[in-house]
C-alpha cells in the first residue's frame, strides 16, 4: 500500500470512536423549530435530512481522496434520537465500558442533558414501540424468547444495484417530476416530492465538500496535495448530481449515496454497494484501455474507500439490543463473483483486484464474501481460499445457485433473482429492489425449555406460553415433539403480532424518502421503502440454537423415550440442579456422549433437527407482513446465541445453565466428533431454500492449510457443500494455542480477527462468553 | 452372507493416505509390530480394551458401563454392506476432489477375503479406493485385489531384511519380492516410506533404498512420512512405553534429494 494509505489506514485503526451529537442537536434544532408541523411527515423527514447535511460539520482529512464521513470526523459518531435516544447513564456506560467503548466527549453529556434528551424523551420510535407492546409480547421479549431489531435501528438492510452508476440525482429528480406529474394521490405526490427535496440535499452535501476542498487548495503550500484537491472538488460537484464516467466517480458517487441513506436513519446492517466487482468493471476497463487509469491508482483509490467504511463504527445500541450485538461492526458487505444478469461468469479483473484490497486492508469492515456458482473457476475461489487461510475470516462463502433458488422460490423473477445476493451476516435479498429486513432472533431453546415445563418460563414462573402438557405425561417422543411445535407456532405469532404493530409505526412516523429514491419501486409507485414502495418486500425471522435444540430432542427421545434411562422428572431435576448433584456428571456424560448428535452424518439426530426446522418454517413462512410482503426464515445467530444462552438453564444435551448455544445451523460446539465432511452432510439435510439464509462456522487449524494442495482440498469442500444445497460457509483458522494465548495476554494480540458469525470481530474485544465459545468450536485439523 | 470384517475405525475427511478427499477404514490386526507404529491399537486381531484417562469423569461407575468415553473397546465386527454404507456417504466430495475410500490399519490383507469384497463393492458403486498395506501378506491375496484396487501405498520401510526385522518384528522377502510383482504386472503403486530415526535415516540406508526404488520404477513415485510421536499418549492408554522415533528435518530433506537426484518422483508427505 502507498503511504497515503498506510497513514489514512492507521489513523483509522488506532481512533477510538466516540460519540458525535451533531446530528442529534441538528435534528432538535430542526424539529423544535417553529414550522416543522405544518409539513406532511415525508416532507419534514426529507426537511430534516436537508437541514442536517446543509448544516452539519464537512471533513476533508489530509491525503484523502474519498472524502465524506458519517460523523463530523473519522470513528465520530452521530445518534438517531428519533429512533432510541440515549440517557445519561446509557452514555457514563458507553463511555466507561471495557469492551467496546464509546468515547463520550463532556460537551455530548451537556447537549444530551440541556437539549436532546428533553426535547427526544418520550418521543422517539423506541418509546413509541415499547409502549405499544402488549404485556404479553413485552413479557416474552423480556424473558429472551425473542429480540426485536427494529426497537432502535430502522427495517433498511438492504443492498444496492447498479443504478447509480447509470443516472446522476437528477436523473432521478426528473424521473419523480415526471411521476408526480401523472400522480392522482395527493399522498404520492407529497411523498415525491420529499424525495426530491432529499436528492437535492445530497447534491448539495457533495457541492458543499467541493466548496470545501477549493477553499482548501487554496491554502495548501503543497502543490502535488493542492491539485488533489482541486480534483475532489471537481468529482464532489459532478456527483452524485451527474452520471459518473470514471472508477473514482463511481466510488465517490456511491459513497456520498452510502452516507445518505446512512444519516437519513440508522438502519440495520448499513447498507452495501452489492456487487462492486460488476459495477465497476466497466469503468476500470474503459480507463485502463485509455489510459486514463493504472491498475495501482485503483488499488489506492479502493484503499481509500475501504478505510472509509472502517472508519463508520456501527452506532450504539442500548439495553436488550446491546447484550446481543455489541460490536463496532456495522455489517457492510462486499459482493464478489456469482453470475452476471445474463447468467454468466461474473468474475472480473476487478474482482480480483478486490482480492487483492480485502486481503492487503485486513480491516473488519467492510465485510466482504464472494458467492461461488457452477460457473465460475475453481481458481477464483482458490484465491480467496488463500486469503482465508490468512485468518481473518474473510471473505465468507455463499452459493449462488442456492440464492437463486431461495429468491425464485419467493416469487422473484429468474432476471430480478440474477441480480440478487446476501447482506449482513447471510441475509438473501434482491438487490435495488427489495426491503428485506431481518425483524429479530427466536430462541428456539427457550423454546424447548417453556415446552418442558408446560408454558411456563422457569426463570421467572410466569406462563408465557399456551399449556401444551405436563412434561412427564407424555406417553411418546412424537408427543413431546408436537407440543414443542405447538409452542414454536404461538411464539412465532406472537413476535409477528408485534412486527405488524412496528411495520406501521415506521411507516407513518420515520419514512425515508432518500433511501426510498434507490430502491424499485418506490418512485414508479410513489410509496415509500416502510411503506411497500420497494417492488419485493420480506421480512425475516432468525431461528437460533438449532444445534443445541436437535441434541437435547435426541437426549429426551434417546432416553426418556427409547431406552428409558431417565425418567422426564429425572432429567427435569437434572436441569434445574444444572447438574450439580452428586452423581449428575455420570448422567451429563450419558446425556453429551451416548446420544446421537446434530453434525455427526447420523440421520436418528439429522431426521429431529429437520423436524424442528421444519416446524419453524411452517409457523413463520408466508405469513404477510403488512407491506404487502411476507415472512421468511433464516437461520443466524450474529452473536445472539450467547445472549439467548444466558438466559437458559440447563438443557437436555447437557449445556450447563448460562452458557451459549449453538450458533448458526452448526452444531453445539465440540459435538460434531467425525470431520468437516459429516458436519456439512449434517447441515445439508435441511432444505436450505426454503430459507433467506442460514449461517454454518468451520473451523479448521492452520496446518490443515499451509499446502497447496490442502487449499485445493478446502476448495473441493466448498464446491461438495454448495452442490449438496448449502447456502453458506465461512471459516476460522486459527489454532487453539493462538486463542487461549491471546485471551491471556490481549494487549499482545490486539490485531487478532477472528470469524464470529456472520462477520468478524478483534478476538480481544469479545467478551469473554464469546471468547469461550469461539475456542470451544471444534477444529478440524490435521489428524 | 460373507464373514464381518474386523476394523477398529473409520475416519472421513482423510487428506493423507492417497489423493483427494477420503474415507479411510482401518481395519485390525497386523502381522507386524514396528516399534514405532502409529496405531498400536492396531497390531491385535482381537477387541482389546482402552482407556483415555483424559476422558474419565472419575464416577467410579465403571461396572455400570463407561459413558464418558474414557473406556472404549477398540475394535468393531462390521459387514461389508454396512460398511459400503459409511463409505458411500462422503461420495460428492470424493467425486469433487478426485478423492475415494482408502483401507488401511492394520494390516488390511490379513482379512483379505473381506478386503476383496470391500473392494469388489466400491468398484461396482464406482468409489476409487486405494490399500495402504506393509506388504508383508502371502502373494494370492494380492493377486485376489490387485485388478479391482485403484492404488497401493505400499509401506517400504527398509531393504536391507536384518533391520527389518530387527525393528518390525519380520523379514521383508515377502514384501519385496510382493512389490517386485506388483509394479511388473502394471499396478499402480506409490511407494510410502515411514522414515524413522535410528532406523533408515542413515545415509547408507538412505542410498540402498534409493537405489531399490530407481530399478523398480513405482508407477505414482515416492512419499516420504516423516516419524511423529502423535501417538504417544495411545502407548500409555494401551500401558506401554512410548519411544521417540521422529528423524530430524534435515534428515527427510536430504531423503527427498538422494531420491530426486536418482531421478524419482517424490510427493511431498504428511
Amino acid at each position: 500500500m502507498t503511504g497515503r494509505v498506510a497513514r489514512l489506514r492507521s489513523e483509522s485503526l488506532e481512533k477510538v470512536p466516540e460519540i458525535s451529537s451533531e446530528r442529534a442537536e441538528l435534528l432538535t434544532d430542526f424539529y423544535s423549530g417553529s414550522n416543522a408541523e405544518e409539513y406532511s411527515t415525508p416532507e419534514q423527514r426529507a426537511m430534516a435530512f436537508s437541514y442536517l447535511l446543509e448544516n452539519r460539520t464537512i471533513y476533508i482529512g489530509p491525503d484523502e481522496l474519498i472524502v465524506g464521513e458519517k460523523g463530523p470526523s473519522p470513528k465520530a459518531v452521530p445518534t438517531y434520537p428519533e429512533l432510541c435516544c440515549h440517557t445519561m447513564d446509557d452514555l457514563r456506560t458507553l463511555d466507561s465500558r471495557e469492551k467496546i467503548p464509546y468515547r463520550v466527549p463532556g460537551s455530548v453529556f451537556d447537549a444530551y442533558s440541556e437539549k436532546v434528551i428533553p426535547f427526544w424523551q418520550g418521543r422517539s420510535m423506541r418509546d413509541d414501540i415499547l409502549s405499544t407492546m402488549s404485556d404479553h409480547w413485552l413479557s416474552a421479549y423480556q424473558a429472551g424468547v425473542f429480540t426485536e431489531f427494529m426497537e432502535q435501528r430502522s427495517p433498511g438492510h438492504t443492498v444496492l444495484d447498479d443504478k447509480i452508476y447509470h443516472s446522476g440525482m437528477r436523473e432521478f429528480i426528473e424521473h419523480a417530476r415526471y411521476r408526480i406529474g401523472r400522480e392522482t394521490s395527493q399522498e404520492k405526490k407529497t411523498f415525491l416530492g420529499a424525495m426530491i427535496i432529499s436528492m437535492i440535499a445530497l447534491i448539495r452535501f457533495a457541492e458543499r465538500h467541493a466548496d470545501l476542498a477549493l477553499e482548501m487548495a487554496a491554502v495548501e503550500p503543497d502543490p502535488v496535495r493542492a491539485a488533489e484537491l482541486r480534483e475532489i472538488s471537481a468529482v464532489c460537484r459532478k456527483v452524485p448530481a451527474e452520471r459518473p464516467e470514471t472508477f473514482r466517480e463511481a466510488l465517490q458517487y456511491y459513497w456520498f449515496v452510502h452516507l445518505g441513506v446512512t444519516q437519513e436513519l440508522n438502519p440495520w446492517d448499513s447498507f452495501s454497494p452489492g456487487k462492486l466487482d460488476q459495477h465497476l468493471y466497466p469503468f476500470y476497463k474503459n480507463e485502463i484501455s485509455n489510459g486514463t487509469l493504472t491498475r495501482e491508482q485503483a488499488e489506492e483509490l479502493l484503499h481509500c474507500f475501504w478505510i472509509k467504511f472502517n472508519n463508520q463504527p456501527a452506532p450504539p445500541k442500548v439495553g436488550v439490543t446491546a447484550a446481543e450485538s455489541s460490536t463496532y461492526t456495522d455489517f457492510a458487505q462486499i459482493n464478489l463473483g456469482g453470475i452476471t444478469p445474463d447468467g454468466s461468469d461474473g468474475v472480473n479483473e476487478v474482482t480480483c483486484l478486490l482480492l487483492d484490497v480485502i486481503e492487503e486492508m485486513r480491516l473488519l469492515q467492510p465485510s466482504s464474501s464472494i458467492q461461488v456458482s457452477r460457473k465460475n473457476p475453481d481458481e477464483f475461489i482458490l484465491r480467496a481460499a488463500k486469503i482465508i487461510k490468512t485468518g481473518f475470516g474473510q471473505p465468507s462463502v455463499f452459493n449462488t445457485e442456492m440464492i437463486l433458488k431461495e429468491l425464485l422460490r419467493q416469487g422473484k423473477t429468474l432476471e430480478d433473482a440474477r441480480t440478487g445476493g446476501t447482506s449482513g451476516c447471510v441475509e438473501t435479498g434482491t438487490f435495488g429492489k427489495e426491503n428485506y429486513c431481518l425483524t429479530g432472533y427466536f430462541n428456539l431453546a427457550k423454546i424447548l425449555e417453556i415446552t418442558l415445563h408446560n408454558g411456563i418460563d422457569p426463570g421467572t414462573g410466569i406462563q408465557l406460553g399456551p399449556c401444551t402438557g405436563k412434561p412427564a405425561e407424555f406417553d411418546s417422543y412424537e408427543e413431546f415433539f408436537k407440543a414443542f411445535s405447538g409452542q414454536i407456532e404461538f411464539f412465532a405469532h406472537l413476535k409477528i403480532q408485534g412486527n405488524r404493530k412496528i411495520e406501521r409505526l415506521y411507516s407513518e412516523k420515520l419514512p425515508v424518502p432518500f433511501l426510498s429514491v434507490l430502491i424499485d419501486d418506490c418512485i414508479e409507485k410513489g410509496k415509500g421503502y416502510h411503506s411497500g414502495g420497494a417492488r419485493y418486500d420480506t421480512s425475516y425471522i432468525q431461528g437460533v440454537g438449532l444445534g443445541t435444540v436437535t441434541d437435547s430432542l435426541s437426549a429426551i427421545r434417546t432416553h426418556v423415550f427409547l431406552s428409558e434411562t431417565l425418567s422426564m422428572e429425572s432429567l427435569l431435576q437434572l436441569l434445574d440442579r444444572n447438574f450439580q448433584g452428586e452423581d449428575d456428571a455420570r448422567n451429563r456424560a450419558l446425556l453429551m456422549n451416548m446420544t446421537p448428535r446434530y453434525g455427526n452424518d447420523d440421520d436418528r439426530a439429522d431426521d429431529l433437527m429437520t423436524d424442528v426446522f421444519n416446524s419453524f418454517f411452517t409457523a413463520v413462512d408466508g405469513i404477510p407482513n403488512t407491506r404487502g410482503g411476507f415472512y421468511r426464515i433464516n437461520m443466524l445467530p450474529t452473536t445472539c446465541h450467547v445472549y439467548f444462552g444466558s438466559v437458559i438453564g440447563a438443557t437436555p444435551d447437557g449445556r450447563l445453565a448460562g452458557t451459549p448455544l449453538s450458533e448458526g445451523i452448526s452444531p453445539v460446539q465440540g459435538a460434531d466428533r467425525k470431520g468437516p465432511t459429516a458436519v456439512l452432510r449434517s447441515a445439508s439435510k435441511m432444505d436450505h431454500s426454503l430459507t433467506g439464509g442460514t449461517l454454518l462456522n468451520q473451523r479448521f487449524t492452520p496446518d490443515l492449510l499451509n499446502t497447496p494442495e490442502g487449499l485445493k482440498k478446502l476448495v473441493h469442500l466448498i464446491r461438495a457443500y454448495f452442490r449438496m444445497g448449502g447456502h453458506h460457509i465461512q471459516f476460522n483458522v486459527v489454532d487453539n494455542e493462538t486463542l487461549e494465548k491471546a485471551r491471556a495476554n490481549p494487549e499482545e494480540y490486539r490485531d487478532l480477527i477472528v470469524r464470529v458469525a456472520g462477520y468478524s470481530d478483534y478476538f480481544c474485544d469479545l467478551s469473554p462468553a464469546l471468547q469461550s465459545e469461539i475456542i470451544s468450536r471444534s477444529a478440524h485439523g490435521d489428524m | 452372507m460373507s464373514k464381518n470384517g474386523l476394523i477398529f475405525d473409520v475416519k472421513r475427511f482423510s487428506v493423507h493416505d492417497g489423493p483427494g478427499i477420503r474415507t479411510t477404514v482401518f481395519f485390525k490386526g497386523c502381522p507386524l509390530s514396528c516399534l514405532w507404529c502409529q496405531n498400536p491399537e492396531s497390531i491385535s486381531a482381537e477387541p482389546e480394551e482402552i482407556f483415555r484417562e483424559s476422558r474419565c469423569i472419575k464416577c467410579g461407575k465403571c461396572s455400570e458401563g463407561c459413558f464418558s468415553g474414557a473406556r472404549e473397546t477398540v475394535g468393531r465386527s462390521i459387514s461389508a454392506e454396512d460398511l459400503l454404507g459409511i463409505l458411500k456417504k462422503d461420495r460428492v466430495f470424493y467425486q469433487e476432489s478426485g478423492g475415494g475410500v482408502t483401507f488401511s490399519g492394520g494390516e488390511p490383507t490379513m482379512q483379505c477375503e473381506f478386503l476383496r469384497e470391500m473392494l469388489e463393492l466400491c468398484s461396482r458403486e464406482g468409489l476409487r479406493s486405494a490399500v495402504d498395506t506393509s506388504g508383508h501378506a502371502p502373494w494370492d491375496c494380492f493377486k485376489n485385489i490387485a485388478g479391482l484396487t485403484g492404488i497401493f501405498l505400499y509401506d517400504l520401510k527398509h531393504t536391507d531384511d536384518r533391520m527389518h526385522r530387527e525393528f518390525t518384528g519380520a523379514g521383508n522377502g515377502l514384501i519385496i519380492s510382493n512389490l517386485r510383482r506388483l509394479v511388473e504386472e502394471g499396478s499402480s503403486v506409490l511407494v510410502r516410506i515411514p522414515v524413522i530415526a535410528g532406523f533408515n535415516d542413515s545415509d547408507l540406508w538412505m542410498r540402498n533404498i534409493s537405489t531399490f526404488l530407481r530399478e523398480l520404477e513405482p508407477s505414482e513415485g515416492v512419499e516420504l512420512l516423516r516419524g511423529h510421536d502423535h501417538a504417544a499418549g495411545k502407548y500409555t492408554g494401551l500401558g506401554r512405553e512410548a519411544k521417540c522415533y521422529v528423524p530430524a528435518v534435515e534428515s527427510v530433506e536430504k531423503f527427498r534429494k538422494i531420491l530426486q537426484d536418482a531421478g524419482l518422483t517424490v510427493l511431498s508427505g504428511g
